[in-house]
Protein backbone atom coordinates (compact mmCIF):
# COMPACT_ATOMS: atom_id res chain seq x y z
CA UNK A 1 0.00 0.00 0.00
CA UNK A 2 1.48 3.34 -0.79
CA UNK A 3 2.15 5.87 1.86
CA UNK A 4 1.17 9.24 -0.51
CA UNK A 5 -2.48 9.31 -1.08
CA UNK A 6 -4.09 9.76 -4.11
CA UNK A 7 -4.59 13.63 -3.95
CA UNK A 8 -8.17 13.35 -5.22
CA UNK A 9 -8.99 11.03 -2.46
CA UNK A 10 -7.46 13.24 0.00
CA UNK A 11 -8.86 16.47 -1.41
CA UNK A 12 -12.88 14.27 -0.89
CA UNK A 13 -11.94 13.47 2.03
CA UNK A 14 -11.35 16.58 3.75
CA UNK A 15 -14.23 18.38 1.34
CA UNK A 16 -16.95 15.68 2.89
CA UNK A 17 -15.22 17.05 6.78
CA UNK A 18 -16.05 20.44 5.51
CA UNK A 19 -19.07 20.07 4.17
CA UNK A 20 -20.80 18.30 6.95
CA UNK A 21 -19.90 20.95 8.81
CA UNK A 22 -21.06 23.76 6.50
CA UNK A 23 -24.37 22.11 6.15
CA UNK A 24 -24.89 21.77 9.55
CA UNK A 25 -23.97 25.20 10.96
CA UNK A 26 -26.16 26.45 7.55
CA UNK A 27 -29.41 24.75 9.54
CA UNK A 28 -29.04 25.62 12.47
CA UNK A 29 -28.21 29.14 11.57
CA UNK A 30 -32.25 28.95 10.22
CA UNK A 31 -32.93 29.27 14.02
CA UNK A 32 -31.63 33.16 14.50
CA UNK A 33 -34.57 34.69 15.35
CA UNK A 34 -37.14 31.74 15.67
CA UNK A 35 -35.50 29.88 19.26
CA UNK A 36 -37.93 28.72 21.69
CA UNK A 37 -35.85 31.62 24.26
CA UNK A 38 -33.44 34.45 23.52
CA UNK A 39 -30.62 32.49 25.38
CA UNK A 40 -31.50 29.29 23.15
CA UNK A 41 -31.22 31.75 19.89
CA UNK A 42 -27.67 33.10 20.85
CA UNK A 43 -26.61 29.47 21.81
CA UNK A 44 -27.40 27.94 18.40
CA UNK A 45 -25.67 31.21 17.02
CA UNK A 46 -22.63 30.18 18.78
CA UNK A 47 -22.89 26.52 17.28
CA UNK A 48 -23.83 27.70 14.13
CA UNK A 49 -20.61 29.53 14.14
CA UNK A 50 -18.00 27.27 15.43
CA UNK A 51 -19.37 24.86 12.62
CA UNK A 52 -19.19 27.13 9.96
CA UNK A 53 -15.42 28.41 11.41
CA UNK A 54 -14.43 24.68 11.21
CA UNK A 55 -16.01 24.43 7.47
CA UNK A 56 -13.96 27.52 6.13
CA UNK A 57 -10.73 25.90 7.47
CA UNK A 58 -11.40 22.75 6.03
CA UNK A 59 -12.84 23.99 2.89
CA UNK A 60 -10.27 25.88 2.03
CA UNK A 61 -7.25 23.04 2.76
CA UNK A 62 -9.80 20.94 0.33
CA UNK A 63 -9.29 24.09 -2.37
CA UNK A 64 -5.71 23.80 -1.98
CA UNK A 65 -5.54 19.46 -2.03
CA UNK A 66 -8.06 20.31 -5.12
CA UNK A 67 -5.52 22.39 -6.62
CA UNK A 68 -8.09 24.17 -9.11
CA UNK A 69 -7.81 27.24 -7.37
CA UNK A 70 -11.32 27.30 -5.77
CA UNK A 71 -11.36 28.76 -2.13
CA UNK A 72 -13.85 28.30 0.53
CA UNK A 73 -16.24 30.69 -1.32
CA UNK A 74 -16.21 29.10 -4.60
CA UNK A 75 -16.75 25.53 -2.97
CA UNK A 76 -19.34 26.96 -0.38
CA UNK A 77 -21.47 29.19 -2.52
CA UNK A 78 -20.88 27.60 -6.49
CA UNK A 79 -21.32 24.44 -6.03
CA UNK A 80 -24.60 22.07 -6.52
CA UNK A 81 -25.79 19.56 -4.45
CA UNK A 82 -24.67 16.58 -6.33
CA UNK A 83 -21.33 17.41 -5.48
CA UNK A 84 -21.80 17.95 -1.95
CA UNK A 85 -20.34 15.26 0.04
CA UNK A 86 -21.99 15.96 3.86
CA UNK A 87 -23.15 13.29 5.50
CA UNK A 88 -26.90 12.90 4.98
CA UNK A 89 -27.99 13.62 8.57
CA UNK A 90 -26.67 16.80 8.13
CA UNK A 91 -29.20 18.03 5.92
CA UNK A 92 -32.36 17.02 7.38
CA UNK A 93 -34.70 19.76 8.20
CA UNK A 94 -34.35 21.55 11.87
CA UNK A 95 -38.48 20.11 12.54
CA UNK A 96 -38.89 21.14 15.99
CA UNK A 97 -36.33 22.47 18.73
CA UNK A 98 -35.86 18.54 19.85
CA UNK A 99 -35.21 17.60 16.32
CA UNK A 100 -33.09 19.81 16.20
CA UNK A 101 -31.05 18.65 19.02
CA UNK A 102 -31.21 15.21 18.45
CA UNK A 103 -29.74 15.49 15.07
CA UNK A 104 -26.99 17.99 16.44
CA UNK A 105 -26.04 15.38 19.56
CA UNK A 106 -25.83 12.25 16.56
CA UNK A 107 -23.62 14.78 14.76
CA UNK A 108 -21.87 15.74 17.70
CA UNK A 109 -21.31 12.30 19.31
CA UNK A 110 -19.79 11.23 15.48
CA UNK A 111 -17.48 14.54 15.26
CA UNK A 112 -16.14 14.09 18.83
CA UNK A 113 -14.40 10.32 17.59
CA UNK A 114 -13.50 11.30 14.56
CA UNK A 115 -11.69 15.00 15.55
CA UNK A 116 -10.15 12.95 18.40
CA UNK A 117 -8.73 10.56 16.44
CA UNK A 118 -7.96 13.18 13.73
CA UNK A 119 -5.51 14.64 16.00
CA UNK A 120 -2.79 12.01 15.69
CA UNK A 121 -3.07 12.17 11.77
CA UNK A 122 -0.10 11.88 9.71
CA UNK A 123 -1.79 15.23 7.54
CA UNK A 124 -0.25 17.67 10.28
CA UNK A 125 -2.79 20.23 8.77
CA UNK A 126 -5.60 18.48 9.20
CA UNK A 127 -4.52 17.26 12.98
CA UNK A 128 -4.17 21.20 13.90
CA UNK A 129 -7.79 21.70 12.59
CA UNK A 130 -9.05 18.91 13.69
CA UNK A 131 -7.47 19.59 17.67
CA UNK A 132 -9.27 23.16 17.02
CA UNK A 133 -12.52 21.67 16.60
CA UNK A 134 -12.79 19.24 18.68
CA UNK A 135 -12.59 21.79 21.45
CA UNK A 136 -15.50 23.35 20.17
CA UNK A 137 -17.21 19.82 19.65
CA UNK A 138 -17.24 19.14 23.13
CA UNK A 139 -19.08 21.91 24.19
CA UNK A 140 -21.63 21.08 21.17
CA UNK A 141 -22.34 17.87 22.86
CA UNK A 142 -22.49 18.71 26.27
CA UNK A 143 -25.24 21.37 25.24
CA UNK A 144 -26.86 18.93 22.68
CA UNK A 145 -26.56 16.13 25.34
CA UNK A 146 -27.80 18.10 28.30
CA UNK A 147 -31.19 19.01 26.05
CA UNK A 148 -31.67 15.43 25.33
CA UNK A 149 -31.54 14.35 28.64
CA UNK A 150 -34.20 17.60 29.44
CA UNK A 151 -36.21 16.89 26.61
CA UNK A 152 -36.58 13.24 27.16
CA UNK A 153 -37.03 12.85 30.69
CA UNK A 154 -38.74 15.96 30.60
CA UNK A 155 -42.96 16.01 30.43
CA UNK A 156 -44.84 13.39 28.17
CA UNK A 157 -45.24 15.61 25.47
CA UNK A 158 -41.54 16.45 25.34
CA UNK A 159 -40.12 12.83 25.83
CA UNK A 160 -43.07 11.63 23.00
CA UNK A 161 -41.50 14.21 20.43
CA UNK A 162 -37.83 13.96 21.03
CA UNK A 163 -38.32 9.75 20.69
CA UNK A 164 -40.62 10.57 17.23
CA UNK A 165 -37.42 12.69 16.00
CA UNK A 166 -34.50 10.07 17.09
CA UNK A 167 -36.66 7.52 15.67
CA UNK A 168 -37.20 9.54 12.29
CA UNK A 169 -33.25 10.11 11.86
CA UNK A 170 -31.86 6.96 13.36
CA UNK A 171 -31.58 5.75 9.78
CA UNK A 172 -29.51 8.28 8.78
CA UNK A 173 -26.79 7.07 11.40
CA UNK A 174 -25.64 4.06 9.35
CA UNK A 175 -24.03 6.39 7.23
CA UNK A 176 -21.78 7.96 10.05
CA UNK A 177 -19.19 4.70 10.39
CA UNK A 178 -19.60 3.27 6.76
CA UNK A 179 -16.31 3.46 5.70
CA UNK A 180 -16.18 3.71 1.53
CA UNK A 181 -12.79 3.47 -0.80
CA UNK A 182 -11.82 7.04 0.10
CA UNK A 183 -12.26 6.32 4.17
CA UNK A 184 -10.29 3.36 3.47
CA UNK A 185 -7.51 4.55 1.59
CA UNK A 186 -6.94 7.43 3.42
CA UNK A 187 -6.80 4.97 6.97
CA UNK A 188 -3.93 3.27 4.83
CA UNK A 189 -2.39 6.21 4.45
CA UNK A 190 -2.79 7.40 7.97
CA UNK A 191 -4.29 10.19 7.71
CA UNK A 192 -7.94 9.32 8.67
CA UNK A 193 -8.63 6.73 11.68
CA UNK A 194 -11.01 3.81 10.79
CA UNK A 195 -14.27 4.05 11.25
CA UNK A 196 -14.98 0.83 12.24
CA UNK A 197 -13.08 1.55 15.57
CA UNK A 198 -14.55 4.47 16.11
CA UNK A 199 -18.23 3.14 15.65
CA UNK A 200 -18.34 0.98 19.16
CA UNK A 201 -17.28 4.37 21.12
CA UNK A 202 -19.59 5.97 19.42
CA UNK A 203 -22.21 3.39 20.24
CA UNK A 204 -21.26 3.41 23.77
CA UNK A 205 -21.71 7.14 24.38
CA UNK A 206 -25.11 7.19 22.75
CA UNK A 207 -26.39 4.20 24.79
CA UNK A 208 -24.98 6.23 27.70
CA UNK A 209 -26.84 9.63 26.82
CA UNK A 210 -30.25 7.63 25.65
CA UNK A 211 -30.40 6.10 29.19
CA UNK A 212 -29.65 9.32 31.29
CA UNK A 213 -32.26 11.17 29.03
CA UNK A 214 -34.91 7.73 29.37
CA UNK A 215 -35.08 7.63 25.65
CA UNK A 216 -35.00 4.09 23.83
CA UNK A 217 -32.49 2.93 20.70
CA UNK A 218 -34.00 2.62 17.41
CA UNK A 219 -33.47 -0.39 15.63
CA UNK A 220 -30.49 -0.73 13.43
CA UNK A 221 -31.27 -0.07 9.74
CA UNK A 222 -29.93 -0.52 6.32
CA UNK A 223 -27.39 1.82 4.73
CA UNK A 224 -29.08 3.81 2.07
CA UNK A 225 -27.99 6.80 2.20
CA UNK A 226 -24.70 8.38 0.68
CA UNK A 227 -24.63 11.91 1.23
CA UNK A 228 -20.84 11.89 1.52
CA UNK A 229 -20.79 10.45 -2.26
CA UNK A 230 -23.29 13.59 -3.19
CA UNK A 231 -26.26 11.62 -3.38
CA UNK A 232 -28.79 13.85 -1.07
CA UNK A 233 -32.53 13.79 0.03
CA UNK A 234 -34.30 15.93 -1.57
CA UNK A 235 -33.88 18.81 1.80
CA UNK A 236 -30.33 20.00 0.34
CA UNK A 237 -31.11 21.89 -2.88
CA UNK A 238 -33.53 23.70 -0.73
CA UNK A 239 -31.15 24.67 1.34
CA UNK A 240 -28.60 25.47 -0.98
CA UNK A 241 -30.61 27.77 -2.91
CA UNK A 242 -31.01 29.59 0.17
CA UNK A 243 -27.82 29.48 1.15
CA UNK A 244 -26.34 30.68 -1.73
CA UNK A 245 -28.87 32.66 -3.55
CA UNK A 246 -26.88 36.06 -3.32
CA UNK A 247 -23.81 34.39 -4.77
CA UNK A 248 -25.33 33.07 -7.64
CA UNK A 249 -27.65 36.03 -8.02
CA UNK A 250 -24.80 38.79 -7.81
CA UNK A 251 -21.54 36.82 -8.70
CA UNK A 252 -18.32 38.05 -6.38
CA UNK A 253 -20.41 40.23 -4.38
CA UNK A 254 -18.65 41.51 -1.25
CA UNK A 255 -19.71 43.09 1.93
CA UNK B 1 -46.12 24.42 25.36
CA UNK B 2 -45.35 25.44 29.46
CA UNK B 3 -45.90 28.79 30.04
CA UNK B 4 -44.03 28.67 33.14
CA UNK B 5 -41.01 31.31 33.22
CA UNK B 6 -37.69 30.38 33.51
CA UNK B 7 -36.50 31.87 36.58
CA UNK B 8 -33.41 34.52 36.64
CA UNK B 9 -30.21 34.21 37.54
CA UNK B 10 -27.36 36.92 38.02
CA UNK B 11 -24.13 36.04 36.47
CA UNK B 12 -20.34 37.23 37.34
CA UNK B 13 -17.20 37.10 35.22
CA UNK B 14 -13.90 37.00 35.69
CA UNK B 15 -12.18 38.20 33.33
CA UNK B 16 -8.70 37.33 34.09
CA UNK B 17 -6.81 35.12 36.90
CA UNK B 18 -6.66 36.93 39.36
CA UNK B 19 -9.33 39.37 39.16
CA UNK B 20 -12.52 39.40 40.93
CA UNK B 21 -15.86 37.94 39.64
CA UNK B 22 -17.97 40.99 38.47
CA UNK B 23 -21.44 41.36 37.39
CA UNK B 24 -22.39 41.37 34.21
CA UNK B 25 -25.91 41.14 33.48
CA UNK B 26 -28.52 38.47 33.92
CA UNK B 27 -30.58 35.79 31.99
CA UNK B 28 -33.51 32.98 32.43
CA UNK B 29 -32.72 29.68 32.58
CA UNK B 30 -34.18 26.68 33.74
CA UNK B 31 -31.50 25.27 36.68
CA UNK B 32 -27.84 26.52 37.07
CA UNK B 33 -25.82 24.18 34.65
CA UNK B 34 -27.99 25.84 32.23
CA UNK B 35 -27.44 29.11 33.76
CA UNK B 36 -23.60 28.40 33.34
CA UNK B 37 -24.42 27.94 29.75
CA UNK B 38 -26.10 30.46 28.80
CA UNK B 39 -23.57 32.61 30.50
CA UNK B 40 -21.41 31.24 28.57
CA UNK B 41 -23.01 31.57 25.60
CA UNK B 42 -24.41 35.64 25.97
CA UNK B 43 -21.95 37.15 27.94
CA UNK B 44 -18.15 35.28 26.95
CA UNK B 45 -18.45 35.50 23.74
CA UNK B 46 -16.02 38.00 22.67
CA UNK B 47 -12.94 36.26 25.55
CA UNK B 48 -14.44 38.07 28.14
CA UNK B 49 -14.08 35.65 30.72
CA UNK B 50 -12.13 32.38 32.40
CA UNK B 51 -14.73 31.80 34.95
CA UNK B 52 -18.61 32.06 35.65
CA UNK B 53 -20.29 32.52 38.86
CA UNK B 54 -24.18 32.41 38.63
CA UNK B 55 -26.79 32.91 41.19
CA UNK B 56 -30.63 33.23 41.32
CA UNK B 57 -31.92 36.46 41.22
CA UNK B 58 -33.89 35.81 44.29
CA UNK B 59 -31.63 34.63 46.84
CA UNK B 60 -29.53 37.84 46.12
CA UNK B 61 -30.98 39.91 49.64
CA UNK B 62 -30.26 43.41 48.31
CA UNK B 63 -30.63 46.51 50.58
CA UNK B 64 -34.00 48.55 50.61
CA UNK B 65 -33.68 52.29 48.03
CA UNK B 66 -36.43 53.73 50.56
CA UNK B 67 -33.78 53.20 53.58
CA UNK B 68 -30.82 54.68 51.12
CA UNK B 69 -30.68 58.06 53.38
CA UNK B 70 -30.43 56.19 56.27
CA UNK B 71 -27.99 53.63 55.45
CA UNK B 72 -25.70 56.26 53.52
CA UNK B 73 -26.21 59.42 54.66
CA UNK B 74 -24.23 59.26 57.70
CA UNK B 75 -21.39 58.46 56.20
CA UNK B 76 -21.41 62.11 54.27
CA UNK B 77 -19.60 64.31 56.56
CA UNK B 78 -17.26 61.67 58.25
CA UNK B 79 -14.57 63.15 55.86
CA UNK B 80 -11.86 61.99 57.67
CA UNK B 81 -12.41 58.68 57.15
CA UNK B 82 -10.64 59.67 53.87
CA UNK B 83 -6.75 59.27 54.04
CA UNK B 84 -7.09 62.31 51.94
CA UNK B 85 -8.16 64.03 54.56
CA UNK B 86 -4.83 64.22 56.69
CA UNK B 87 -1.73 66.45 56.02
CA UNK B 88 1.16 64.32 55.74
CA UNK B 89 4.17 65.29 57.63
CA UNK B 90 6.81 66.61 55.24
CA UNK B 91 9.60 63.98 57.24
CA UNK B 92 7.39 61.11 56.52
CA UNK B 93 9.17 59.67 53.50
CA UNK B 94 8.02 56.75 51.20
CA UNK B 95 4.23 56.99 51.56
Amino acid sequence: MSATPAPEAHYRYVLRLGDTSLVLGQRLSEWIGHAPELEEDLALANLSLDLIGQARLLLTYAGELEGRGRDEDALAFLRDAPEFANLTLAEQPNGDFGRTIVRQWLIDGWQLEVYQALTGSSDTRLAAIAAKALKETRYHHRFSSGWLARLGDGTEQSHHRVQSSLDELWRFTAELFSPDEIDESMCAAGIAPALTELAPRWSARVDADLAAATLRRPPAQPYPWHGKRGVHTEYLGHMLGEMQHLQRTYPGARW
Amino acid sequence: MSTEEWPLFEVFIRSRAGLEHKHVGSLHAADARMAIEHARDVYTRRQEGVSIWVARSADIVASDPEEADALFEPARDKVYRHPTFYAIPEEVKNL
